[in-house]
């Protein structure tokens, strides 16, 4: 085996109040993918800063090719051959893909003037050499998540990185995207370049890693080589015991229709028809998830369900009442809770305190606010018996929302839904983002709601999510209900009928 | 050039140590929220020091002594006052008593503070027109064109209706006119929800039409001018039962009306709607996140007028202190003449939109405003003339470097949302 590209040594890095990362020890060999995996807070991201020079570690060596270095700034990491490529893309969107990876160290003309047609060739030499799509000469505000992405890396490798470090590479990505991504991954490995790629998605580390080292609480639990890992296994070491994948629940008992969707048919903004004419109901006491490829209309439906968009056609109802055309706060009043996709858009109010936005609706019922006025002492007390309630960490009532990691931010988003009793709880991709231990957590939540009594749509991308929690599973496709399956449907049937194959299920 | 996209990243580390290490436990946020504590009053204080600096560098461009121009504003200021103790008495109102006093309340510091006061007033209004939608999220630079319009109608019933009870003409002008303001407030409210369009351009075009409306109806053969001198672009004159009672100094030399205690009072309105109201709730839900606030079912239309006409009725406000206090009178020289507005804007973003802070911004404005102005101050010590514009100059450098404050910490939030 050959030596080690680079080597961390006993590293920690200590904030006011936690121990971010404790003695941690990490290697990558020459041309290895390396994953690091942990659960949100477990310490990855402060480790690679450190290794990118934006935090100095309290004790601990960082050693390049057997030798010691010392990183006081992103300058230095570059220049010793590590790049990284951040969650959130560094790229200036006016300007083009060329302009972007050459910025800071520009190919010039006469000592002062960019060299603008040496970036062009340059970035396309590079993009084609690892199999890297991207026109040199497009608008970065015009490419896709995908495409900046692949600019991010071509940036590093321009830079002359050898090292390249990839923070929760798909967290921003299609499940398409993210399969292009692993084939440039594999593409860059080929060509001797190593890789630390951070995750907390145990499928797609099983996937592309060589080796996989797990965080838990700023320390190392173990250091596995990926062939014959297992998700359980890993799981496992995540979070300390043993997780649940799959979810258990007994039978569903249905009982009388509460969301009732009867031919609705929902325009997008660009008024094209997104949902043609949709049909279905959701009874008490059963989960029935809405699966598919993103963007058949999933979203255009629930915003029409939560009255955020109004249908061109159609009726919904809940609990027998029509609210087609109802505002927002009317569908709540009917018995509606609604689990947005996208918290930090539609769920949270991130400056808001945590007391706060757990009270986003009841702040107009007695006994929170009473004549107009708000009752601080009951928001607080309400707040505190709902951050018990749900297991809520890293902060208290007081605390921003924006300061939460995603998975705690998520479990505050439910709980203000669950406790508002809804007859029908739509949750919309409401593990987007989580890691296993939070997804456990908010999987128990909805079959305890279905348990309660409640309608429970769920729209999800993950296959493997709708099976382990649905009752029943429609298949959306282009608009259109693609076909209906029990919860014991496979894949491939699934699949079939998400791509728009003809389905030997009863269609709807 | 280089190194831009280096120091991006270590620039969001080293503000929001939070952001990247995941999930920080409550002390390090305590800590951070005190540190921002801290620096809410730091920032402000630090800009005006430095406002104060650079004016005085400016004094001594021309030739003067910065120090000495400075404590002759401040004795312009009246502010002085607080600080000339003696043995005074004063007579306890619908009695024939004398009580001690440590105060002389019959000085010229003591006139040149209430005319500071009466300055401040409109001032903390207007700043509150300006921090009010700013809660929902919206620039309200209409500030000016709102306080015209409370102006106008506050002279017109001011001097119309004569016959009606004193405090019953009083209540009805500034009811009446506050109104009026909030009706014109809400304009770019309604613009906002229904179109979209900007409320920055409409509140600027509704200021010129409430500017160029007031022109004409006061102006030469306006509609409204002045009934008894024809040859005069002025207004009529309020009549004596419509005048805010006088408090304090010569009631017919511009002493203080009441109209102080309005702006206090509104402070405290100010503090208690934004903070402990469901109204303030949803509109400051709406001003951090309007698609959060619709998602659960906060209705961003409602909020945005229903705030904006607050704000609106703030600013009206501030006009019907102003004529029904000390101006009594309005008409197209003193309509061009009227920045009222725009110094507002100035106080809410130094005093950062909250309630203490606007009202110390409001009392630094009005103040510097009145130590300047050529009645006050000692003209021996520095032209007037320049002085006026020394007072331009300091509260351009806050609004400045207020301003750039503004973009750090919007550019912060944004940082924000995008991480965890």
């Amino acid at each position: 085996m050959a030596a080690p590209v680079l080597e961390l040594h006993g590293i920690t890095k200590r904030f006011p109040g936690v121990l971010a990362n404790d003695d941690v020890s990490f290697d990558l060999r020459p041309g290895e993918v390396h994953a690091l995996l942990g659960e949100n807070g477990a310490g990855k991201s402060t480790l690679m800063n450190i290794l990118y020079g934006l935090y100095r570690p309290d004790a601990g060596e960082i050693r390049l090719r057997g030798a010691p270095i010392e990183l006081g700034s992103t300058r230095a990491a570059i220049e010793h051959g590590i790049g990284m490529v951040h969650q959130h893309f560094m790229l200036i969107p006016v300007m083009t893909v060329a302009e972007n990876v050459v910025l800071a160290s520009e190919p010039r003309q006469a000592g002062v003037f960019l060299d603008y047609d040496a970036a062009v060739r340059r970035v396309r030499e590079l993009s084609e050499r690892y199999g890297l799509l991207v026109d040199p000469t497009a608008l970065v505000r015009n490419i896709s998540v995908g495409q900046q992405q692949r600019v991010e890396i071509v940036k590093a490798l321009y830079r002359g990185a050898d090292v390249l470090i990839l923070d929760e590479p798909t967290a921003v990505l299609t499940p398409q995207e993210a399969r292009e991504l692993f084939e440039v991954v594999r593409s860059l490995k080929s060509r001797g370049t190593s890789i630390v790629f951070i995750s907390h998605k145990l499928n797609e580390v099983l996937e592309v890693a060589d080796r996989i080292t797990v965080l838990r609480r700023g320390r190392v639990v173990g250091t596995i080589p990926a062939a014959g890992a297992t998700e359980e296994g890993l799981a496992r070491l995540m979070v300390g015991r043993d997780v649940l994948l799959r979810v258990d629940k007994l039978p569903a008992r249905p009982q009388a229709p509460l969301l009732r969707v009867e031919g609705l048919r929902v325009e997008d903004d660009r008024g094209l028809e997104a949902v043609r004419g949709v049909s279905f109901e959701v009874r008490a006491g059963e989960i029935v998830a809405i699966a598919g490829v993103d963007a058949n209309g999933q979203s255009e439906l629930v915003e029409a369900i939560a009255g955020l968009r109004t249908p061109t056609a159609g009726r919904v109802e809940i609990d027998g009442v029509d609210t087609t055309r109802d505002s927002p706060r009317r569908k709540l009043d009917a018995g509606l809770g609604h689990i947005p996709e996208d918290r930090h858009l539609r769920g949270l109010v991130l400056p808001f305190s945590l007391a706060e936005n757990l009270s986003l609706q009841e702040y107009r019922h007695r006994p929170v606010s009473r004549f107009g006025f708000l009752s601080l002492r009951r928001i607080a007390a309400r707040a505190e018996r709902l951050l018990r309630e749900f297991d809520v960490r890293g902060g208290g009532a007081d605390t921003p929302a924006g300061a939460l990691s995603g998975g705690n931010q998520q479990k505050v988003v439910i709980a203000r839904e669950v406790d508002a009793r809804p007859k029908v709880l739509v949750a919309a991709q409401p593990t987007r983002g989580l890691d296993v231990g939070a997804i456990e957590f908010v999987h128990r939540r909805l079959v305890e709601q279905r348990d309660a009594g409640r309608a429970v749509l769920l729209v999800s991308l993950e296959l493997e999510e709708v099976r382990s929690l649905a009752d029943r599973i429609l298949v959306i496709y282009e608009g259109r209900i693609a076909g209906e399956f029990g919860p014991d449907a496979t894949e491939t049937e699934l699949g079939l009928a998400m791509t728009g194959g003809t389905s030997g299920a009863e269609a709807a | 050039m280089s190194g831009r996209s280096d120091e991006l990243v270590s620039e969001e580390a080293g503000e929001q140590p939070q952001a990247p290490v995941e999930g920080i436990p409550p002390v390090g946020t305590a800590l951070l929220t005190r540190a921002r504590g801290v620096y809410r009053v730091v920032g402000p204080v630090g800009t005006t020091v430095l406002a104060f600096f650079l004016g005085g560098l400016v004094v001594l461009v021309t030739g003067d002594n910065p120090l000495r121009v400075y404590h002759a504003i401040f004795n312009g200021t009246g502010l002085n006052w607080l600080f000339h103790f003696g043995s005074y008495s004063i007579r306890v109102p619908f009695t024939t008593h004398h009580v001690w006093f440590w105060w002389d309340t019959g000085s010229v510091a003591a006139f040149n503070l209430q005319q500071t006061l009466l300055l401040t007033t409109p001032i903390v209004l207007t700043g509150l027109a300006v921090a009010f939608a700013f809660r929902v999220g919206l620039f309200n630079i209409g500030g000016q064109g709102q306080y015209f319009v409370g102006a106008y109608v506050a002279v017109w019933i001011g001097s119309s209706f004569a016959h009606l009870q004193p405090l019953v003409h009083v209540l009805l002008a500034v009811v009446v006119a506050t109104l009026a303001g909030a009706a014109y407030g809400s304009i770019p409210g309604l613009l906002k929800a229904t179109t979209g369009a900007h409320e920055v351009i409409t509140t600027i075009m509704l200021n010129w039409i409430a500017f160029w409306v007031g022109s004409y109806l006061f102006g030469q053969a306006g509609p409204l001018q002045i009934s008894t001198q024809s040859g005069v672009p002025e207004s009529n004159v309020v009549v004596a039962g419509a005048k805010l009672p006088v408090f304090w100094g010569p009631k017919e030399l511009q002493g203080l009306s009441i109209g102080v205690f309005v702006a206090l009072a509104m402070l405290v309105v100010y503090w208690v709607v934004v903070r402990r109201t469901t109204l303030g709730f949803e509109i400051r839900a709406v001003g951090f996140n309007p698609e959060a606030a619709r998602t659960s079912g906060i209705s961003v239309t409602r909020n945005y007028v229903l705030a904006m006409a607050i704000a609106g009725g703030f600013a009206g406000l501030a006009g019907v202190c102003d004529i029904l206090g000390w101006q009594f009178q309005i008409g197209p020289s003193e309509i061009q003449a009227s920045q009222i507005g725009f110094i507002g804007l100035a106080a809410a973003l130094l005093g950062r939109n909250s309630a203490v802070g606007v009202g110390f911004a409001s009392l630094l404005f009005g103040a510097l405003i009145n130590g300047t102005s050529g009645r006050q101050l000692d003209s021996s010590i520095f032209p007037p003339e320049l002085a006026g514009n020394l007072t331009i100059v300091i509260q351009g450098l806050v609004v400045l470097f207020v301003g750039l404050d503004l973009a750090g910490v919007l550019g912060g939030l944004r940082r924000r949302r995008r991480s965890t």
